[in-house]
């Protein structure tokens, strides 16, 4: 109190909280630059509807416009369909890779009667397998881990044979995972024994 | 900075390191000592995760702070700025120019002399002990002229959050005698590899 000389410093938490789109992960504000604007639109409403309203509605979109000069107007209306363009592209993209992509779930006998279940083809969804096989861990109580394949990507192994639960948790979990695309197989052991 | 980063390993930073890193903050960026102990709580445990380029990010659970490149200057990771916009020295593009700095252009002059930029005032106006009079007035300008080489946050016509960091490559006063050339170059915008970095 009498210490004048410290420059004052609050006892408050000064942090701002900012919230970020959930789709382009930008400040909503700078959703129009992402290239996924219409997704972003649609998170937004839903999410922060008053956000939206002040983002979006016809007034604000006039206001905003309404500074720039008609020659930027025209740029900015030239580059938002190419980025629309580009962007649509870039998801139908996807859309093809995850059609043709399977999910392999494999039983694999490590000794007599312990198995394990190996999980490959994830990546092709866009999921991020180290986050997965940490779900997986969680879900089932048990170990679960990425490893390397000889071929050269990555699984996930999930100790004990969990292959079943293995589909139904991810058919709930990532809609985008069409059931026709995960495959169920169970490698017997064929060698004698090891 | 670059489009897509892999992340990296965090570890532990020394308390020895904490300090100068705390002190070299407050050296910067005076209007810090405001918000220091919030932005790094005298327990908490800062992590370094070593990206490419020798390029060095600090965070604090799983919150990304600072960034810098070899030994230079720190420079604010854009989530901070966020947080505490008021504590770093900053000027404004038109709305013209925001596509071309959030897709890693260089920013120049004109984007900061048109009538939606903003460059400081150059009037020391604002009054607080610590920042020697510099920080943004009443109109939400910076006051002080900033130099060549200087660190400024990147804000924006009708925006309210700021959109790039980087280092001044020419003085404020210059962009506003030339009015043209470079500005900014290698910024970290949003939406780049360090502001999708997953840091938790
Ligand atoms: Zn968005």
């Amino acid at each position: 109190m009498a210490d004048t000389e410290q420059p004052e410093v609050p006892s408050e938490p000064q942090s701002r909280h900012v919230t970020y789109c959930g789709v382009c992960t930008l400040p909503p504000e700078y959703c129009e630059y992402g290239g996924t604007v219409k997704k972003c639109q649609d998170w937004l409403q839903k999410a922060y509807p008053a956000m939206y309203e002040q983002i979006w509605s016809p007034e604000a979109l006039e206001a905003a416009t309404a500074s720039l000069s008609v020659e930027a107007q025209k740029r900015a209306a030239k580059d938002a369909q190419k980025k629309a363009a580009q962007a649509e592209k870039a998801e139908q993209k996807q859309a093809d890779k995850m059609a043709n992509s399977v999910i392999t779930i494999k039983r694999v006998e490590r000794n007599k009667r312990k198995f394990v279940t190996a999980v490959s083809g994830l990546e092709a969804f866009g999921l991020d397998l180290k986050k997965v096989a940490k779900e997986f861990g969680k879900k089932f109580a048990t170990g679960s881990s990425v490893t390397k394949v000889p071929s050269g990507g990555e699984e996930i192994v999930v100790q004990g044979d969990v292959s079943d639960e293995i589909e139904e948790f991810l058919l709930e979990k990532y809609k985008d995972i069409p059931e026709d695309n995960i495959e169920l197989v169970d490698d017997k052991k064929k060698k004698a024994s090891s | 900075m670059v489009a897509s980063i892999q992340t990296a390993p965090k570890s532990k930073l020394k308390s020895s390191v904490q300090r100068s890193l705390r002190q070299s903050l407050l050296t910067t960026y005076p209007l810090l000592h405001r918000y220091i102990d919030e932005i790094l709580p005298k327990k908490g445990s800062l992590e370094a995760m070593k990206l490419p380029d020798r390029c060095t990010l600090y965070v604090l659970d799983g919150e990304p702070l600072f960034f810098q490149q070899d030994t230079t200057t720190l420079l604010p990771h854009l989530k901070l700025v966020h947080r505490f916009p008021a504590a770093f020295p900053s000027i404004r593009i038109d709305r013209g120019a925001i596509r071309f700095v959030l897709s890693g252009a260089t920013l120049m002059a004109p984007g900061l002399t048109s009538t939606g930029g903003r460059l400081p005032s150059g009037i020391l106006t604002v009054r607080t002990e610590d920042g020697a009079g510099e920080g943004l007035d009443e109109e939400d300008r910076w006051t002080r002229e900033l130099e060549k080489g200087e660190p400024v946050i990147v804000r924006a016509e009708g925006k309210t959050e700021a959109c790039a960091v980087g280092f001044l490559v020419m003085g404020t006063k210059d962009v506003k005698d030339k009015g043209k050339g470079p500005v900014i170059e290698d910024a970290h915008y949003l939406g780049d590899g360090l502001w999708k970095l997953a840091t938790d």
